[in-house]
């Protein structure tokens, strides 16, 4: 899998070369994936993250994995400013999931903190490397460090006009103390951050040269197809072993209690052995769990379970002094579906387990807890497991839980030979684990202006953080009420409440986590209130809100939006507005109609991420972003009947095409603050600004989602 | 069973049950990868390939199904003439994310400027619609699909 250092992967195709070179796009790119090469007496190893190899090319570790959100680049990028080397000439290594190796920085990927987590730390571990080849520079020629310069992967003493190369100061810089506490860059100075900068990963994904955990080819190999238990709780019965085995290509029938594999030479035997093996399953441990008491028992959580009050929001007797005195009072209830990941890339895992060790390949967010979760099921040290993390055919959340691992490791225990397993697309939707089913439950009271004097939300949702960190969960799920408990508003007498109710369905992190779903209910409520209260509902989001950061977001949307001009017949718009991940975003989206009910037109973003590193990666994130969430808003639907999933497929699980994709237009707010995370936030903003704007079109009030069975009832 | 395949130029010979999908042969037999699999339901066009100059899922074309025909995948798209423009269009217009979906999104807009090489909108939407992006890359799929249909001009 490692790919030519020297020159990266070629084209081999001289027309071709010729074809792009007058574009100046094609990048060489040293790309390696998993930890190929450690640095011989010539190389330099820096600090965790950076290291020049025996060829003198920049290595750098990436804490982060690459899932398409660009974190190649703008990691990159970080480095390319401080060590003052090209962007393109910086090779790059995915995590490999060895516990503590970047200090306070985690490998885990999700909740938007790549850029955030790694902005400090990977430019100072840059400046420091930088400051180490300076001086190693200027130790050799016998000269002030500070009267020499780096630039372009040199260091250069201009007095004398002398210059090295950083590989040629390798061992120099190696034999002396590290430099630490190098002074970064002041941001006035930045040269690479904040410039549009294309993906260097481009164009091995536009050749098809680009290996994900799903292409990973091993001498001996064989694969698997999986069938787990289709209805939650249930256990394998019974199965046609012979008629299995009788399959051209068939190896070997692994059978676990909820599950069952089938090895083959390749795939397609696999699947038709598992067909042939016709596995029967038990019902599921509660045979009626269906939507409908799902939703029965959230709506009586939401009403009447006990709740635990989120910190920062007011008491119970505060709320409700404050609702007993008002003006007028209202109240909304709605409701968010389960919904499924559906990466492109279904699960699989590639791993052998020989000789008391254990070697994975796959694509992974948690490479750490991922490690940790096979040992356990291999009965492994973790220090006998070695994780080769893979890039991903998109992550969503899914790529945040194991259980794709830990399955594949319980199948090779059977098979002493490398396997690849491989779930179909119906296995991977049937047994995601789901973006939780929330109802929320939002009372105000309002002034005589219409202006809220109390607010009393409680959420009823399964505890994602209750799963993982039960020791420490104390009744709030930090995460379900990201978003809710602190909005970007005044809110006088605003009490947020959780309350925990789980079923058999299994529930974890989905992009845009627990902000996305509260933000859907703040920002359709404020709508409510607006419109209660007359008011345009960007006008009364103004008169509410606390930081002038978001009313500089309000305006740009607006602006651009022509918020104050008529959308024309039969459009419409709706507005949004989130402080989360530490970035403030407003979104316009505009609506007309269509056969069935809505068609998203256009949609406006006005987005101040603190100091931009990527514009163009920034832009990639918040289309690909406001995509996602409008795909899910309109029909993503995960459905239980007969203590099982309904879906499957694209078919019944549609999500958008090119046909549904509108116009979207981003204005990036030129700023110097704090970074902003931004993989989630375009998700955050875009259901309830949707969600608006189908109320200002068609009347109907969205409580309930996906909007497109919401208006077909 | 013996059959001879031609892909990307070059013959193949496989044994494998002629109701194999071309995906798994080039897959898991020629180690061709650069085809992805997806949905194994002809539902979201990751696996697209060209069979006979016509794009195909590959998870729903038997292997016995094509015949003499000549199978072209990603891995020989820069091959073709319109397949180094579109590919160059992608990388200028900087369109991908996770990139698994792009090698049959690459193959899809190949077919639709090889039949139309001058789409409006409305084609291109239409023409890319069989092939599904979760990134949510179309803005730029569409961009891209438009530059290389121009720069043939």
């Amino acid at each position: 899998m490692k790919r030519g250092a020297s020159g990266g992967p070629r084209l081999g195709r001289r027309g071709f070369l010729a074809a792009a070179s007058s574009s100046a796009a094609l990048f060489v790119i040293p790309f390696r994936l998993g930890a190929t090469e450690t640095a011989g007496a010539a190389g330099f190893t820096a600090n965790a993250f950076l290291r020049l190899d025996a060829k003198g090319v920049v290595v750098l570790s990436l804490p982060k994995t690459e899932m398409g959100q660009s974190v190649y680049t703008a990691i990159a990028m970080l480095v390319a400013e401080e060590l003052e080397v090209g962007v393109g000439t910086i090779a790059v290594e995915l995590p490999d999931g060895e516990e503590g190796r970047f200090g306070e920085v985690t490998q885990e990927t999700g909740g938007s903190t790549s850029i955030r987590e790694t902005f400090f730390p990977v430019r100072q571990a840059a400046a420091d490397m930088r400051a180490s080849l300076v001086g190693a520079a200027a130790a050799g020629w016998g000269v002030a460090a500070k009267d020499c310069t780096a630039s372009d992967g040199r260091v250069v003493h201009a007095a004398s006009g002398r210059e090295a190369h950083f590989g040629a100061l390798a061992s120099a810089a190696a034999a002396r103390p590290p430099a630490m506490d190098t002074q970064l860059k002041d941001s006035s100075k930045f040269a690479v951050i904040g410039k549009p900068t294309p993906r260097l990963d481009s164009r091995l994904k536009v050749m098809g040269e680009a290996i994900y955990g799903i292409d990973v080819v091993l001498p001996g190999m064989k694969i698997g197809a999986i069938a787990q238990c289709p209805a939650f709780g249930g256990r394998l019965e019974s199965t046609d072993r012979q008629a299995a085995l009788a399959v051209a290509g068939v190896v070997e029938i692994v059978v676990l209690t909820d599950a069952v594999a089938v090895i083959a030479d390749h795939y397609w035997a696999a699947k038709k052995g598992l067909d042939a093996l016709a596995p029967v399953w038990t019902s599921a441990a509660e045979p009626d769990l269906d939507q409908a008491r799902i939703e029965g028992e959230y709506a009586a959580a939401a009403a009447t379970g006990k709740g635990f009050g989120a910190e920062g929001t007011t008491s119970l007797a505060d709320v409700a002094d404050g609702l007993a005195s008002a003006h007028s009072k209202f109240s909304a209830d709605y409701q968010q579906p389960f919904l499924a990941h559906a990466p492109m890339e279904p699960g699989n895992c590639v791993l052998h387990l020989h000789n008391g060790e254990l070697e994975i390949w796959t694509g992974t967010q948690i490479p750490a807890d991922a490690r940790a979760a096979a040992a356990g099921a291999a009965g492994l040290p973790v220090e006998k497991v070695k994780l080769r993390n893979q890039l991903m055919g998109g992550g969503f959340g899914r790529r945040l839980e194991p259980d794709f691992i830990v399955r594949a490791v319980e199948v090779a225990k059977s098979c002493p030979y490398p396997l690849k397993l491989i779930w179909s697309r119906e296995e991977d939707m049937q047994h995601d684990m789901y973006r939780p089913y929330y109802h929320d439950r939002v009372e105000a009271a309002v002034d005589a202006e219409g202006l809220p004097v109390a607010i009393f939300h409680r959420i009823a949702g399964s505890s994602i953080m209750a799963r993982l960190y039960g020791d420490e969960f104390d009744g709030v799920d930090s995460d379900a009420v990201d978003g809710a408990a602190v909005t970007p508003y005044k809110l006088p007498r605003h009490r947020v409440e959780f309350v925990r109710h789980e079923t058999l369905v299994p529930t974890s992190w989905w992009r845009g986590v627990g902000g996305a779903r509260s933000a859907f209910v703040v920002e359709s409520f404020v709508d409510e209130l607006a419109r209660n209260a007359k008011a345009d509902p960007l006008i009364y989001r103004r008169r509410l809100l606390e930081s002038d950061r978001a009313r500089a977001v309000l305006d740009l949307v607006a602006e651009k939006a022509r918020w104050t001009q008529d959308p024309g017949k039969d459009r419409a718009r709706g507005v949004s507005i989130i402080h989360l991940w530490n970035t403030f975003m407003a979104q316009v989206v505009e609506v007309g109609r269509s056969d069935d009910g809505v068609r998203v037109e256009r949609v406006i973003v006005a987005v101040d991420c603190g100091q931009p590193v990527n514009p163009l990666g920034i832009e990639a994130q918040i289309e690909g972003g406001v995509i996602f969430g409008l795909s899910a808003a309109l029909s993503g639907e995960i459905t239980i009947a007969d203590g099982r999933v309904e879906q499957s497929n694209f078919h019944d699980y549609t999500v958008f095409r090119m046909t549904d994709a509108p116009r979207i237009d981003i204005h990036i707010v030129d700023s110097t603050a704090e970074v902003g995370g931004l993989g989630e936030p375009p998700v955050a903003a875009v259901m309830p600004a949707l969600a608006n704007a189908v109320c200002a079109l068609t009347g109907k009030r969205i409580r309930r989602l996906p909007i497109l069975k919401t208006l077909a009832v | 069973m013996d059959r001879t395949l031609t892909i990307n130029g070059k013959l193949h010979n496989v044994d494998v049950d002629p109701d194999t999908p071309l995906l798994w042969v080039l897959r898991d037999i020629l180690h061709l990868t650069g085809t992805k699999f997806g949905c194994g339901s002809g539902l979201c066009g990751a696996c697209t390939v060209h069979v006979g100059g016509e794009a195909r899922f590959a998870c729903q074309t038997a292997i016995e199904e094509v015949g003499s025909d000549e199978v072209v995948t990603i891995e020989a798209a820069h091959t073709l003439a319109v397949g180094q423009r579109v590919q160059l269009a992608w990388i200028n217009t900087d369109v991908v994310q996770c990139g698994y979906c792009q090698p049959g999104q690459i193959m899809r807009a190949i077919a639709l400027l090889q039949k139309n090489p001058n789409p409006s909108d409305a084609d291109i939407r239409d023409g890319m619609a069989p092939n599904i992006c979760r990134c949510g890359c179309y803005p730029r799929i569409h961009a891209a699909v438009r530059v290389a249909a121009e720069t043939a001009q």
